[in-house]
């Protein structure tokens, strides 16, 4: 039970006639990186926004980080934070004083010792004091996450991180989903690319049409497929893998 | 773990100078709203002034508080832009899932527009010095004057917070000031009352800039302000209630 970060039973959640979550159970252990996997319109979204507290389920429990989210949404927003689908950054400031508002939302008794740490952790030290409606798109996702890290919360929801980015873009945002998993953060994310839960997650929940239909650990997601035949085919390399190999940072992974 | 919940004044603190930096940042929004008041009080006072009978001999004092009005009319609409934009983009969704007091996001940017409003005004009084205006009224009628603005800019920015927090589009957001910027044209704030066909004027002497116009005039020219200035207070609180209301609704239905 201790070692639970989250616990889902029964969630269930309609936007008026459209029942968008059937009922969903789940469970995220300390620690580890859970992905829920769907296509679009799953009801991903949906299920973040209600462990987020930003909407309320129908019905079903759910304990984040010990707290009933509908009951105490206070105890669970001192715990988590959200990084949402849209960069969510105040383009008008510049993105040191981006980190140092939140710093300040969160009453951190030293704000500009963290932001000078969260910028050089995300390679934004020369950017800082630049606006951040110069940044570009993987710069702008950068920032966001470093502001989900300011005062270091237990739990850390990335809203599909990687939709919209550049392969190396998004081969940076998966190591430093890696990284903060290797530090003790429990981190749940939603994705579309299969590639992403298979390369991060610890635990795979698959969310089909409002319900979990399978989940587990890649191995034994595996096993609920008959044994592999072997077959011969002649291996090409991706065109991301190309890009990559080009570009020279396939190494960086 | 202790909640924050005695944070109020902090997190107003930081919302506050959040939004008075988007102001300093874009200096261009208040020229923008001064500049079309600005053109108005020119148009006025050096075009049609020499032909309008208002009974004084100085017009750029008779129209200066309705101008004024017009500042803020769409001052106003600059706080549904931004409010707009912050739902639009994810930040309010970052802010609520964060232990910080929810009213402090509105508040700040409410407080905000009443500075950027007190700038955009100072602007406007100084370039009417310039014009000939002149006001014989001592520091109290001078704070009264204040009073009423700040009230006036507070009930209209309440309700520029409904039309950014429910807009759609970022044209649907500022097009309520629209209405609004025009409603002193058909009140006394340029021409008396009295000679306007019987169902304008019924309209003009009954719609609250005409009384709020008529309070601020009588302010600074030294008049005693009569009835006016309780007929102004009462729309300005009025309007506020009713605004600030709707505006805590349509933003607890929407987040």
């Amino acid at each position: 039970m201790k070692n639970k970060s989250i616990q889902v039973k029964g969630l269930q959640k309609s936007y008026k006639q459209h029942q968008v979550l059937k009922g969903v159970d789940f469970e995220v252990e300390k620690g580890s990186i859970f992905a829920l996997l769907g296509s679009n319109g799953a009801g991903k979204t949906t299920a973040v926004k209600i462990l987020t507290t930003l909407l309320k389920p129908d019905s079903g429990t759910v304990t984040v980080n010990g707290f009933d989210v509908a009951s105490k949404p206070d105890n669970v927003r001192q715990a988590i934070s959200l990084t949402g689908q849209f960069a969510a950054v105040d383009e008008i400031l510049t993105g040191r004083e981006n980190l140092l508002m939140i710093a300040k939302l969160r009453y951190l008794k030293n704000p500009r010792q963290v932001a000078d740490d969260l910028l050089k952790r995300f390679g934004l030290t020369e950017a800082a004091d630049r606006r951040v409606s110069t940044y570009s798109g993987g710069m702008r996702r950068r920032l966001d996450i470093a502001l989900s890290l300011v005062g270091k919360p237990q739990i850390v929801f990335l809203d599909e991180p990687t939709t919209g980015l550049d392969p190396e873009a998004r081969i940076e945002v998966w190591k430093i989903v890696k990284e903060l998993a290797d530090g003790g953060t429990t981190i749940f994310l939603t994705t579309q690319y299969l590639e992403e839960a298979e390369q991060l997650a610890d635990q795979i929940a698959i969310l089909h049409e409002g319900r979990i239909i399978a989940s587990g650990s890649l191995s034994e997601l595996k096993k609920l497929f008959p044994s592999a035949k072997v077959e011969y085919v002649e291996k090409q390399p991706t065109l991301e893998e190309i890009f990559l190999a080009i570009v020279g940072k396939k190494e960086a992974m | 773990m202790e909640v924050a919940k005695n944070h109020f004044l902090s997190d107003m603190g930081v919302m506050l100078g959040r939004s008075l930096r988007h102001i300093t940042r874009s200096m261009d929004t208040i020229i923008t709203v001064t500049v079309m008041p600005i053109a108005f009080m020119l148009l006025f006072v050096y075009v049609f002034g020499g032909a309008i009978q208002t009974g004084t001999d100085n017009y750029v004092n008779y129209l200066l508080p309705g101008i004024l009005l017009i500042a803020i009319a769409s001052g106003v609409s600059y706080t549904a832009f931004r409010l707009f934009t912050d739902v639009q983009r994810g930040i309010f969704e970052r802010f609520h899932t964060m232990p910080i007091s929810r009213s402090t996001l509105l508040w700040g940017h409410v407080l905000t527009s009443l500075v950027s409003n007190a700038i955009s005004v100072v602007i406007i009084i100084l370039v009417a010095l310039v014009m000939g205006f002149r006001s014989s009224a001592g520091i109290l009628p001078w704070l009264a004057v204040v009073g009423i603005l700040s009230l006036f800019t507070l009930a209209l920015t309440w309700v520029a917070a409904i039309a950014g927090l429910s807009a759609k589009t970022v044209d649907g957001a500022s097009a309520f000031s629209y209405p609004i910027i025009f409603l002193p044209f058909i009140s006394s704030a340029f021409v008396p009352t009295e000679s306007m066909p019987s169902v304008v004027r019924a309209f003009a002497e009954n719609q609250p800039v005409t009384s709020i116009v008529e309070a601020i005039r009588a302010l600074l020219s030294g008049q005693p302000v009569g009835n006016d200035i309780w007929v102004a207070l009462a729309w300005c609180i009025g309007i506020l209630l009713v605004a600030y209301f709707f505006a805590m609704r349509v933003y607890k239905n929407r987040v």
